[in-house]
């Protein structure tokens, strides 16, 4: 198992901030659109980090005109140039799923401060 | 100068490309591996070299095998196997073979010995398709007819429900993602026969190149 943190240690970033279920973040991510690179934002709610190690992702779900988007990254993708922490959220489950079938004031989340 | 190594497997987890793509990898603890002995066409009538693996003790090797280490000046070792080679004479016995014959890039067969079914359906063993669950029948995981009424037997080589793996498996064409003599691995893309912890053999892809 260690030879396998070994491997995962050269993919492994550092310095990412320190977010969870409930908190809104803001996932800065390159995309590379006819031959030249840009970065693009993907704000939303963190609803669900699975995984351990270099396996670890991360699922951002936002509503955009009605229609609920969900993205999910792995954390240590070096396609994702800065992860921001817009606001944290005080939850009681990891999984957050029942936002899905929530709309409008229902899916509010309450702040952590 | 056919290159093959011997290795254990690891276990998986996954790295990223240049383009940020996730590759799935399996990480091999390969080598440093010993040549004990080089057979060629003159002497055994074919060209192959025996590679060993992993340190063993003195103490647990008996005398012919001892002979045999002595002979390659080697220490003793756990694993012996033998690879066929196009030309033994690039090897002589005694020589390290480590993780850096591969290198990145490279394609690689691996063979191992897969991991133990039990004795499993047609389904899971073969890939035959299910019946109905419900609405009325009563064949569900079944597998079939197993032939015509008037040949009276079953032929031979009838796929049916039997024992699964733990036999000898070979997985052609994978890609060496990353080979690291010092630290003796070797991530090679996908999945690899075996439990983690089973011995691993390596050599260059006979298909791919």
């Amino acid at each position: 198992m260690d030879l396998i943190k070994e491997v995962e240690k050269k993919v492994i970033k550092e310095g990412l901030p320190d977010f969870s279920p409930g908190d809104s973040v803001k996932v800065h991510v390159k995309v590379v659109e006819g031959g030249r690179e840009r970065t693009q934002a993907f704000e939303g709610v963190v609803i669900r980090r699975q995984g351990s190690g270099a396996r670890e992702n991360f699922t951002v779900r936002r509503v955009t005109f009605g229609i609920g988007v969900e993205r999910i990254f792995p954390v240590n993708s070096p396609s994702i140039s800065k992860i921001e922490v817009v606001k944290r959220g005080k939850v009681r489950r990891a999984k957050l799923y029942y936002l899905r079938k929530r709309r409008g004031k229902a899916a509010r989340i309450k702040e952590r401060r | 100068m056919t290159k093959a190594i011997l290795a254990r497997k690891v276990g998986m987890t996954q790295v990223y490309d240049e383009n940020g793509r996730v590759v799935p990898v399996t990480v091999l603890e390969a080598g440093p591996c010993r040549v004990v002995q080089v057979k060629s066409a003159d002497t055994d009538g074919y060209d192959s070299i025996q590679l060993g693996f992993v340190d063993k003790k003195e103490n647990r090797v008996n005398r012919p095998l001892k002979g045999h280490f002595k002979k390659a000046d080697t220490k003793p070792l756990q694993y012996l196997k033998e690879f066929r080679v196009k030309d033994s004479s690039a090897y002589s016995p005694g020589q390290e073979i480590k993780a850096d014959t591969f290198s990145a890039g490279d394609y690689v067969d691996v063979s191992a010995v897969a991991r133990g079914k039990g004795f499993a359906g047609s389904i899971k063993k073969m890939g035959f398709s299910r019946g109905p669950k419900t609405h009325g029948s009563h064949y569900h995981r079944g597998p079939g007819s197993l032939g015509s009424v008037d040949a009276a037997r079953v032929f031979k080589g009838r796929r049916l429900p039997g024992r699964m793996g733990g036999w000898r498996r070979t997985i052609q064409g994978l890609s060496v993602v990353d080979a690291d003599g010092d630290k003796n691995l070797i991530l090679v893309k996908g999945s690899v026969p075996g439990p983690r912890g089973g011995l691993v053999e390596i050599k260059e892809a006979v298909k791919k190149k």
